[in-house]
């Protein structure tokens, strides 16, 4: 398939969680769009590419609601491949987190592939009270590639302010190959954790920094030579985040939620 | 070239900046920085990261505090801030100082350096109020924390995040106020921050490794065109707060919080 003739995709995906008047979370919106694919599948709403890529060219989007009180899980089913095309893709995901809501998500890893030109923008918007588990994976290209153009930023608001804003650009290798950004790292991730109980002092590793926010928030950013070395850094990180016997109630509640319809 | 614009830049200014290194201490115990060649990498990744997001900031915060004397004209260029952030702090200028501050941390999630930008933003602040007297200065030294709170204390104790506003308004927050109690424009105030993103790193890189002082100034040199250009984009729309550049460097982010840690070190960060 080459970029050329392929068709460029132009589709917004969506879920809604709610919970119910019992106190149960139900999916009230589930919505696929061209090749972004949402099933609903083992008490997490997946993400399933209905099609390669994004390609250059491409414009994805999702939208993730979850309301006061509701809880949601976003999984992926396989790595995600951002392919050369036509120009730039996109993908933005914008996720809004009620009081007392949480969001959990945590897709597969997204490898820039060779040539790509590919712009990943997350947009989330808490309310006071919400919390939050995001994970994004960055592969720099497959086996013994270089990656192509990747940029992506994630911005979060809780309750009206700021609390991370934080973009990871690849465009110049002399850049993100220096000391001061990757380094060597093949694999670089962060895990941003917002609610209580989370821990206060900073942690660090090789390859591995957990870092308390200004705000109620901790973000954990890793780096690695691939991407199962960065999956158990970002792991680690989490633990070290997360005190034992102190896991913040409405992350621990989120690991055991099951969604209903 | 206008002499208060020097003075603000001139490594000179009784501002302790020579305290911080820049992220290059770190780099040079980590062995990641050990000569001309891997200083100029890193000074350049450092300018087009950390560098751009300090310099947009102070942009942000020189277009501000020149309007601020006018509220109306607040209301009218920064509407959409008002709106969004309208439950904090209230609507007048003050409550914006704090949402710009706020912008700063949501940028910097390391807490080593956060409190490294606080540290050279109180000391900027007393040169600058001493120097350029201005409402923008009174209006973020109001908030400042006196000199006795100040935390002197062991690395445990400078761990502590002392919150917003605790420990002194962020450093490219006042240096843009500065900037502007000075006679600059937002092009100037990113230009100041560019530049200083630079060649604080690259005197300490002098004083660290013992490197030739001439071959230094030879590689900031070559990298001229680089910050004027990262200027030019720092500034390019300074109103828009919540879009301004946000590019991590995470190595600097694990160097700083390391640095901490480091039981013998000459520099703060």
């Amino acid at each position: 398939m080459t970029a050329k003739t392929a068709a460029r995709y132009r589709a917004r995906a969506a879920v809604t969680a709610e919970r119910d008047r019992h106190g149960r979370t139900r999916l009230t919106r589930l919505r696929s769009d061209g090749p972004l694919a949402v099933r609903e599948a083992e008490g997490a709403v997946y993400l399933v590419g209905a099609a390669a890529g994004p390609l250059g060219g491409d414009d994805l989007g999702l939208d993730l609601e979850v309301g006061p009180g509701a809880r949601l899980a976003v999984r992926s089913a396989a790595t995600t491949l951002t392919l050369p095309g036509d120009g730039e893709s996109r993908f933005t995901v914008r996720a809004r987190v009620g009081a007392g809501g949480h969001l959990d998500f945590a897709p597969e890893p997204v490898v820039a592939v060779a040539g790509c030109h590919h712009r990943a923008v997350t947009e989330i918007t808490l309310a006071e009270g919400a919390t939050l588990r995001w994970r994004d994976e960055l592969i720099l290209g497959r086996y013994r590639e270089r990656p192509g153009r990747h940029t992506s930023r994630i911005d979060v608001t809780l309750a009206g302010l700021p609390l991370l804003r934080h973009e990871l650009r690849l465009d110049d290798p002399g850049v993100y190959g220096g000391v001061a950004v990757l380094g060597t790292a093949r694999a670089a991730g962060t895990l941003l954790l917002v609610g209580t109980g989370l821990v206060g002092e900073p942690v660090t590793g090789e390859g591995l920094a957990v870092m308390p926010l200004a705000g109620p928030g901790v973000l954990i950013s890793a780096t690695a030579g691939d991407s199962a070395a960065l999956r158990r850094r970002l792991c680690q990180g989490e633990s070290a985040a997360t005190p034992a016997g102190d896991l913040p109630s409405a992350l621990q509640d989120a690991r055991a939620a099951t969604p209903h319809h | 070239m206008d002499t208060r614009l020097l003075l603000l830049a001139d490594s000179r200014l009784p501002a302790g900046g020579h305290a911080h290194s820049g992220g290059v201490e770190p780099a040079a115990t980590a062995g990641a920085v050990t000569d001309l060649a891997s200083l100029s990498d890193f000074l350049a990744a450092r300018l087009s990261t950390a560098g751009l997001v300090t310099a947009a900031l102070a942009a942000a915060s020189c277009s501000f505090a020149h309007s601020s004397r006018d509220h109306a004209v607040v209301r009218a260029g920064l509407g959409g801030q008002l709106h969004d952030h309208g439950g904090e702090g209230g609507r007048d200028g003050e409550g914006l100082w704090r949402v710009l501050d706020a912008e700063v941390d949501a940028r910097t999630p390391s807490p080593a350096q956060r409190t490294a930008s606080r540290a050279q933003g109180r000391a900027l602040l007393r040169v600058a109020r001493t120097t350029w007297p201005h409402p923008a200065l009174d209006a973020l030294a109001a908030h400042s924390p006196r000199d006795h709170a100040v935390v002197r204390g062991g690395p445990r104790e400078q761990l502590h995040d002392h919150g917003r506003w605790g420990g002194g308004p962020h450093h490219p927050v006042v240096l843009g106020a500065a900037a502007a109690a000075a006679g600059g424009t937002p092009r100037q105030a990113a230009a100041i921050a560019a530049y200083g993103s630079v060649t604080g790193a690259a005197s300490a890189a002098v004083r660290l490794l013992g490197l030739d002082p001439l071959a230094v100034q030879q590689a900031l040199a070559v990298l001229a065109d680089d910050v004027d250009a990262v200027a030019a984009r720092a500034a390019a729309e300074p109103d828009d707060w919540a879009a301004l550049p946000a590019v991590s460097a995470p190595g600097l982010d694990l160097l700083a919080e390391l640095h901490l840690r480091s039981e013998v070190r000459l520099f703060e960060s």
